[in-house]
């Protein structure tokens, strides 16, 4: 058992990820993006945040092609849990792991601050260890965090309660119903803009990611 | 044989950018000015000399990587 973060060139959270890891007592790997297979005993993958291939072209696009993102769509086909943080929210999307697409922010801004953010569903593995329209408080650090679906995608969404974490008060990037992180329809993938992994300690000013990496971890 | 693919937002799909452009040349005294949109141009050099095939294997190449289809809309233009 173990847990794989996978690191593509420009990534720069991954050290992040595997120090809350480390905080929780759980075993975790970096796995470089042109390795072919997922190591074996993988129990989850982790798509830490950063500008993977320099965001060129779109962000995500590139290392969604990589051998390592192979290994993980047959991975997540077989019901693997994965989850994609920030940029590794980008990638799930660009690979179609999930649905939609994230657009520049709205107000053309990179925002990079402390994001309250409402619980909506805690009807999956990831979010297991909350209350529903608990209230949490985690830093959100993105350019293209603006999340878009059509509206016969978002039906879908909501009808398989797939929308997990929004933003509350003002949206920081004009996503769509202020969307934060959505999953797959079979909860086993998810992707959200916020970083858990920046909120681990009280030194750090929140310690409300810890109990998601925690469910999902152990 | 040149393909000029230029890859813009669908319409409908709101545009920041575009809207910050077309309020700058406001701001800056153009009038007039209906719609801005911002798109990137990328230019491919093929080998390939028959239209068709060119045409084929282009469109193969916007719907794998070169646009989201979610988002975005694609035109490709051959140039001889």
């Amino acid at each position: 058992m173990s847990i794989a973060v996978l690191r593509f060139p420009g990534t720069n959270c991954e050290f992040d990820m595997l120090h809350s890891f480390k905080l929780l007592g759980v075993e975790s790997h970096l796995v470089w993006h042109q390795e072919k297979e997922l190591p074996k005993g993988t129990h989850l993958v982790v798509i830490p945040g950063g500008f993977s291939y320099g965001d060129y072209l779109r962000s995500g696009a590139i290392a969604r092609f990589s051998p390592i993102m192979q290994a993980v769509i047959r991975y997540a086909k077989e019901g693997g849990k994965v989850l994609g943080i920030c940029n590794g929210f980008q990638i799930l999307v660009e690979s179609g792991l999930l649905p939609g697409a994230l657009r520049r922010n709205e107000n053309l801004h990179f925002v990079s601050k402390f994001q309250k953010l409402a619980v909506v569903s805690n009807n999956n593995p990831f979010l297991r260890e909350y209350a529903v329209s608990e209230t949490l408080n985690i830093p959100i650090a993105h350019a293209d965090g603006n999340y878009f679906i059509d509206a016969k995608g978002l039906e879908e969404l909501k009808e398989n309660d797939q929308i997990l974490l929004t933003y509350q008060g003002e949206n920081p990037n004009g996503s769509i119903e202020s969307i934060a992180g959505v999953c797959n329809k079979e909860k086993s993938v998810f992707g959200l803009m916020p970083h858990p992994e920046r909120a681990m300690e009280p030194l750090l000013g929140s310690v409300d990611g810890a109990r998601m990496l925690r469910g999902l971890a152990c | 044989m040149t393909a000029k693919i230029t890859v813009s937002l669908k319409p409908g799909v709101l545009d920041p950018q575009a809207k910050a452009i077309g309020h700058a040349l406001e701001v800056l005294g153009f009038e007039g000015i209906q719609e801005t949109v911002v798109g990137k141009i990328i230019t491919l050099k093929l080998a390939e000399s028959d239209a068709a095939k060119a045409k084929e294997s282009v469109t193969q190449m916007c719907e794998t990587l070169l646009a989201n289809t979610v988002i975005e809309n694609y035109q490709i233009e051959l140039l001889p």
